[in-house]
């Protein structure tokens, strides 16, 4: 990839999207194998920077670099010198002259990685910024949806839930989009951002109508603090109009995909027979999101260089 | 001393002048307007340029007393020379508040040792700008306020609202108000709309300023005092101004150049300088700013010019603060509308001399014989860049950096005395 950083699907062309999710197909045969370590990136430094709680998919991103023989170290808030009150500035700059060659950001602030990267000559991967985007997350929502299916060409797919402060929505449709697929959003009004009309997505407020005839259905998790800032009334009501439960899948197509990030709400969003049922792929996303993480991650440390024109 | 501005295109709107015109300068006086003046004293020449009558920037941020990291009374009023600025109206929101008559004293002697420009300084509504009681304004316009405001801090409680328009009227003073009802603002990053969805910023309605407005001007028509709204944005307040003048109610506003000129898209890369309150709109709402303008909606021009210090931009967006350092680049960027033929040359001076003049009710903005010699000349021609390595200002926020600009402030004239040239301190 000709790319210094990994901000967002925003800004990657479909040709890009493809090269990434092409080279995690051999990099998931590597995680299969009982012998998982390759030599490829053997003298290459990860850290990954985390201001916001996530074990998974901090997880996910040292683990695939451990793979790959890159040197990984984690910087966590509670023991870093930003409790301190150093700025994000001055840490950059700290673990650019440590000699850091990727920087896995994580961050609730939006835009926050695009700062970093502006600021560095570190490759910056975003690793989920605030509302905006979480590329990586997006990417293996691709690839297992690709995997599946056999291709990602013109599918119907509903994302449902808190799509105002979702940026694992914003990832999906901006990648689904640039792969002409259907793309359908479904929640309270009160969490559905405006000017959707702008990006060719259709909204919903009823779930059974949303999941009418669709491929793969992307369950969210909701964050329970925003029925305390008044966004809905209760958890329950919430569970009574958007869990997803088995008869909505009725409405889908009979080889309807379900897809969750994680980490669940059992019984809040997904229902448990859902999330345990033979079309839930959520165990499947991530042994996946190891994959694409590795893709990436090789990606970005100058892996066929040439395999991709600018 | 003597100094004859020779040769310009004289704009002066307040006098109904636009016309080829020289004018005379004896010591801090104006004592010539006409055609070939002859004259034996020092010769400014002019051709080729635009003379107007000082611009007058009616609602600034010089920081000083308290935040002299960010501004203060003598880089600021260098920025504004430089600006082209004659007179600027500082905002109270310093520390201590200007809700006395000694912060207020204090600016104006500070000003006129260390000024390089016309200061006149407008107090706080509230103590302390905490919208709870009304500032002993009586001391404050006998210490030369000019008008009063709890800018960046809007007035919650409409009964304090009420109160201040009504005890306003003993004075005959505008009250500027920031209008922004915050329980729809909090936490909002941008304005709100198809760019905040995209960029994942907390969206800030236009109904978050336009309640307000609402709600302003009714309680000036209720009280028939003088209401000024501050840095107007949206196409509803645009709307409601314009019918609530129609009504006859005394309302007047301000629009900055930043939101005739930028829309929320440049939010795009996340760079804190188009952080700022009320945000940059959508182009809806810029192109509605440009129409009141042209039909008299839109009272005047006025920068917002609100310095910051560097760490309080270099960082998270979340966390930045919001504000543009506009001093320096309001002339470049509003002939840049002039050139694309969106604003005309008379109207955008009318609205930087005449029309805040009339919104504060000050004697100026004119070139009478006998005023102030107080001049801003305008190189129409001229193309540089934004540097803010030049800036005079403290406050290096600007999200015009870098761009280039044709039209720059060429001669600045405070008093008789050329303060500024080509866009450096004389």
């Amino acid at each position: 990839m000709r790319r210094k950083d990994l901000l967002g699907l925003y800004d990657l062309s479909r040709r890009e999207i493809e090269l990434i999710l092409d080279t995690a197909r051999p990099m998931k045969d590597v995680i299969l194998r009982d012998i998982k370590k390759v030599p490829t990136l053997r003298g290459k430094a990860i850290v990954t920077v985390f201001y916001e709680n996530s074990t998974r998919t901090r997880t996910s991103f040292e683990i695939a670099g451990k793979y790959l023989s890159a040197d990984t170290v984690n910087l966590t808030v509670a023991n870093s010198s930003v409790q301190k009150g150093e700025s994000l500035r001055d840490t950059i700059k700290t673990l650019e002259v440590m000699g850091f060659d990727v920087m896995v950001i994580r961050h609730a602030m939006s835009g926050t990685p695009h700062y970093v990267a502006r600021n560095t000559k570190i490759s910056v991967v975003n690793a989920g910024d605030g509302a905006n985007e979480h590329p990586t997350q997006a990417l293996l929502d691709l690839f297992t949806i690709r995997e599946q299916k056999g291709r990602l060409d013109d599918l119907k797919v509903a994302i449902v839930g808190d799509i105002l402060h979702s940026r694992v929505a914003r990832s999906n449709i901006y990648g689904l989009s640039k792969f002409g697929c259907e793309v359908r959003v479904v929640g309270p009004a009160t969490l559905i951002p405006p000017g959707l009309e702008n990006l060719n997505v259709k909204w919903y407020y009823n779930l059974e109508k949303a999941l009418q005839g669709v491929d793969v259905i992307n369950v969210l998790r909701i964050q329970r603090e925003r029925q305390q800032d008044g966004l809905f009334p209760s958890v329950e009501e919430y569970a009574n109009l958007y869990m997803v439960k088995p008869e909505h899948l009725l409405r889908a197509k009979d080889d309807v995909l379900v897809l969750h990030p994680g980490p669940m709400n059992r019984g809040v969003e997904i229902s448990s027979e859902v999330a345990d049922g033979i079309q839930s792929m959520i165990n499947e996303q991530v042994t996946n999101g190891v994959a694409v993480r590795m893709a990436v991650l090789y990606l970005m440390m100058g892996g066929a260089k040439d395999a991709i024109a600018g | 001393m003597r100094l004859l501005v020779k040769g310009g295109r004289v704009i002066d709107p307040g006098s109904g002048l636009d016309k080829q015109a020289d004018i005379l300068i004896e010591g801090e006086k104006i004592v010539g307007v006409d055609q070939n003046i002859s004259a034996d004293a020092e010769v400014l020449d002019a051709s080729g340029k635009i003379v107007c009558p000082g611009f007058i920037d009616i609602h600034v941020h010089l920081r000083e007393p308290g935040f002299e990291y960010k501004e203060d009374i003598a880089t600021g009023t260098r920025a504004a020379a430089a600006g082209g600025f004659t007179t600027v109206c500082c905002m109270p929101n310093t520390n201590p508040v200007i809700d006395n008559a000694a912060v207020a004293s204090f600016v104006r002697e500070r000003a006129l040792r260390s000024g390089l420009v016309h200061v006149l300084p407008i107090g706080a509504v509230t103590k302390k700008q905490e919208g709870h009681e009304l500032s002993e304004i009586a001391e404050l316009v006998a210490a030369g306020c000019i008008a009063l405001s709890d800018d960046g801090r809007p007035i919650t409680r409409s009964d304090i609202m009420r109160y201040a328009l009504d005890y306003s009227r003993m004075f005959d003073i505008p009250i500027m108000s920031h209008c922004e009802e915050l329980s729809l603002s909090r936490g909002g990053q941008m304005h709100e709309g198809y760019y905040s969805t995209i960029y994942g910023l907390k969206g800030i309605p236009a109904e978050a300023e336009e309640v307000m407005v609402v709600r302003d001007i009714l309680l000036a028509k209720l009280t028939g005092a003088r209401l000024h709204i501050c840095h107007i944005s949206t196409a509803g307040s645009v709307k409601m101004v314009k019918r609530a003048k129609e009504e006859g109610v005394k309302v007047t506003c301000e629009v900055t150049p930043h939101h005739l000129t930028l829309t929320d898209e440049v939010v795009k890369t996340y760079d804190a300088d188009t952080k700022v309150s009320p945000p940059l709109r959508s182009q809806e709402h810029v192109e509605a700013l440009r129409k009141g303008l042209k039909d008299g909606t839109i009272d005047c021009i006025a920068t917002d010019h609100a310095p910051h210090h560097l760490e309080s931009k270099d960082c998270e967006y979340e966390l930045a603060a919001p504000g543009i350092s506009g001093l320096e680049t309001a002339v470049p960027v509003l002939m840049s509308l002039v050139h694309q033929g969106i604003l005309d040359i008379n109207t955008m001076v009318e609205k930087m001399t005449w029309g805040p003049a009339q919104v504060l009710g000050i004697d100026r903005g004119q070139l009478k014989i006998g005023a102030a010699a107080d001049l801003t000349i305008i190189d129409p021609n001229v193309v540089r860049r934004v540097e803010l390595s030049r800036f005079y200002s403290k406050g290096k926020n600007n999200p015009y950096k870098g761009e280039e600009y044709q039209g720059w402030p060429f001669a600045t004239i405070v008093s008789g005395k050329i303060v500024a040239k080509e866009g450096l301190i004389a």
